[in-house]
């Protein structure tokens, strides 16, 4: 078996959590105390990644720039990451600057479908000397069959690893495995798996990837993430060690940073799998569109549950926030169908 | 009498260049003699050569080979051969109409700089995303020239992004957000791209957003208008789905593009409107040269 390779997403996945605003302070703190635990990697910036602070997504506190700054001294033994979704943000105004500063590691994300956007982005991360992992999000929405060729391609680019997003957290631990399996199989990637707990599923789905012969784990601790949370990296390093599986991970200094930053400075209130982060996984809408859903629903006087399961009909990506609003309009001007019958559909 | 139409020339078989076939045989005031690119067994070129479209698998080679044979040559290529391609042309004579996101020459919104551009050897047409946003975000600030912040949000059908559009993902996005800040001279632009792999396919929508002290809503939106107007001349399927509104400290305002259905679906609103403006420029250039003939 591989060394396992633990991709610290809590600052990042976080941020959606905390409306991008983490504070460089809590940065640095957060970086100075993780860096002896033994992660390959902790990933700095806003949810959507670099370049993503919008009007349409959020605006983040900081600049990068200034987060960046905040994380980089404080990390001498782990890996400063970030994350680019192509569209978003571009080489010259985000990635060369990143590089600049001292990023080791960048993570390229898209759709599942898309992975050729990000042939230019891995490239240029190679190229000047930088790991490169590409990202498949809303890998519920493919089979595996065309997840592999689309990781294929990330291999030809030349990417290190692909990591699986299972970002509206759809998706159950037989598809993660068979997804997994799938790529290991037929390409020389190593194959990472990024979970969202909004079925109570985010740890199980993780063991199953590894099962599965995954070789990275991207999660974040206490799970601070986007909508239900992301699979709770501590209590996966405590169960691997209950398996006898070598992690290489500190796992006191983990339950340390959970207990004096992530949940004494980072998280307003803990992840939960709300009434809404179900009825959100159910129906395969991206985990990090919970909070603006929940603003459209009262602005226009519809139930949220309702605009999760037609944003989930629509096939929404991730970055189609402005869509949010648009269903919500479209829901407060037709008649309202029943919720049994709305319920009913997103389960077919 | 008929006037004479002014020959064009197409470079580069893709979805873009076959479109504009079309588009051309359909214009009263422009004939094309030449559809260029590498393969013969393309669909766009079998598309041509259907239509009895005189095709050269030799790509610029062709040009150079026959140069009277057009005043006008489109490149619808991809950025980094535009790059190559611009300097013969120039040596040629032609006025070039580049659909690529190379920025080579003047950047061009027919809707806000046409004229000026007629006397530019070189015409760039931004990018699909551009021709669809920016007009906005021009007409957003001529009423507030105070504006703070624009950004953009084009959304296009996966299907409708052929590997030309996805080769070229980040300049496509550069490019974007380069010619808001060039048309409006707002301090700090933004634009994000997504693709959406959706069946059906979804239709080319645009989300405006823009940051603005104290908004005049009502001239707000009687300025979209008359742009939306204005661009309707030349791209029928161009259409505001959501006036500019107030909320959360922002002016949005949506646009939605459908396509014609020439030689793609109508979904490919996208491709269309970069397409039609091709056209719409390069019959200006000829109205102009006939009229100047006539004196």
């Amino acid at each position: 078996m591989n060394k396992l390779r633990f991709f610290d997403a809590t600052l990042r996945d976080g941020s959606h959590a905390n409306a991008h605003q983490i504070t460089t302070d809590c940065i640095s703190s957060y970086c100075a105390a993780i860096d002896d635990a033994g992660l390959y990697t902790v990933v700095v910036g806003h949810g959507n990644g670099l370049g993503a602070s919008s009007l349409q997504v959020g605006l983040s506190l900081h600049t990068e720039e200034e987060m960046l700054a905040a994380a980089k001294p404080y990390l001498k033994k782990t890996r400063l990451g970030v994350y680019l979704i192509p569209g978003f943000g571009t080489i010259h105004d985000h990635i060369a600057p990143a590089i600049a500063q001292g990023v080791q590691l960048v993570k390229v994300g898209c759709h599942c479908t898309e992975a050729d956007v990000t042939k230019q982005h891995i490239e240029y991360a190679r190229a000047h000397d930088v790991e490169a992992y590409g990202v498949l999000m809303m890998s519920h929405m493919a089979e595996p069959e065309r997840l592999l060729q689309e990781a294929k391609k990330m291999e030809s680019y030349g990417a290190l690893g692909v990591i699986l997003m299972d970002s509206a957290g759809a998706l159950l631990p037989k598809q993660v495995a068979e997804r997994v399996k799938r790529i290991v199989s037929e390409c020389g990637l190593l194959v990472g798996f990024h979970a969202h707990n909004n079925m109570s599923l985010a740890v199980a789905n993780t063991l199953a990837a590894l099962d599965a012969g995954a070789a990275i784990v991207d999660a974040t601790l206490r799970g601070f993430g986007a909508g239900a949370g992301n699979c709770q990296l501590e209590v996966l390093c405590g169960i691997l060690q209950k398996m006898s599986v070598e992690t290489g991970l500190d796992f006191y200094r983990l339950l340390d940073v959970c207990d004096t930053i992530v949940a004494a400075r980072l998280q307003k209130k803990p992840s939960e799998i709300t009434s809404l982060s179900l009825v959100g996984g159910l129906s395969g809408v991206f985990s990090a569109f919970t909070e603006h859903i929940k603003k459209a629903a009262v602005r226009f006087n519809v139930d949220p549950r309702d605009i999760f399961v037609e944003l989930g009909k629509r096939k929404v990506v991730g970055g189609q926030e402005d869509m949010i609003v648009d269903v919500a309009m479209n829901l407060a001007q037709r008649t309202r169908k029943d919720d049994i019958s709305f319920l009913m559909e997103s389960l077919l | 009498m008929t006037p004479v139409k002014t020959k064009v020339a197409i470079i580069g078989t893709g979805n873009i260049g076959a479109d504009l076939l079309v588009k051309i045989r359909r214009s009263p005031l422009l004939e094309c003699a030449l559809f260029m690119g590498r393969n013969l067994d393309s669909p766009g070129m079998r598309f041509a050569a259907s239509l009895g479209t005189p095709i050269s698998d030799q790509s610029i080679s062709a040009l150079a080979e026959d140069p009277d044979c057009c005043e006008i040559v489109f490149d619808a290529t991809s950025a980094s051969i535009h790059l190559q391609h611009a300097p013969v042309l120039k040596a040629l004579g032609k006025f070039a109409i580049d659909l690529t996101p190379s920025k080579t020459g003047c950047m061009c919104i027919p809707v806000i700089n046409a004229e000026a551009c007629l006397e530019e050897p070189n015409v760039n047409l931004v990018t699909c995303g551009g021709q669809a946003t920016v007009p906005l975000a021009y007409a957003i600030s001529q009423v507030h020239p105070d504006v703070q912040y624009i950004e953009v949000v084009a959304s296009i059908a996966s299907r409708s992004a052929g590997p030309g559009t996805r080769a070229n993902i980040d300049e496509f996005t550069q490019t974007t957000k380069d010619a808001i800040l060039h048309f409006t001279g707002v301090p700090k632009a933004k634009t994000i791209i997504i693709l959406n792999p959706a069946e059906p396919p979804i239709l080319m929508r645009n989300t405006i957003y823009a940051l603005i002290p104290n908004p005049d809503m009502e001239a707000l939106r009687l300025s979209v208008k008359q742009m939306e107007k204005r661009i309707q001349k030349y791209v029928p399927g161009y259409q505001v789905i959501m006036e500019p509104v107030f909320e959360n400290g922002r002016v949005t305002t949506m646009v939605q593009v459908t396509g014609l259905g020439d030689y793609l679906p109508p979904y490919s609103g996208n491709l269309d409107i970069i397409t039609c403006a091709a056209v719409h420029i390069a019959e200006m250039f000829a109205r102009k040269k006939q009229e100047s003939a006539h004196e």
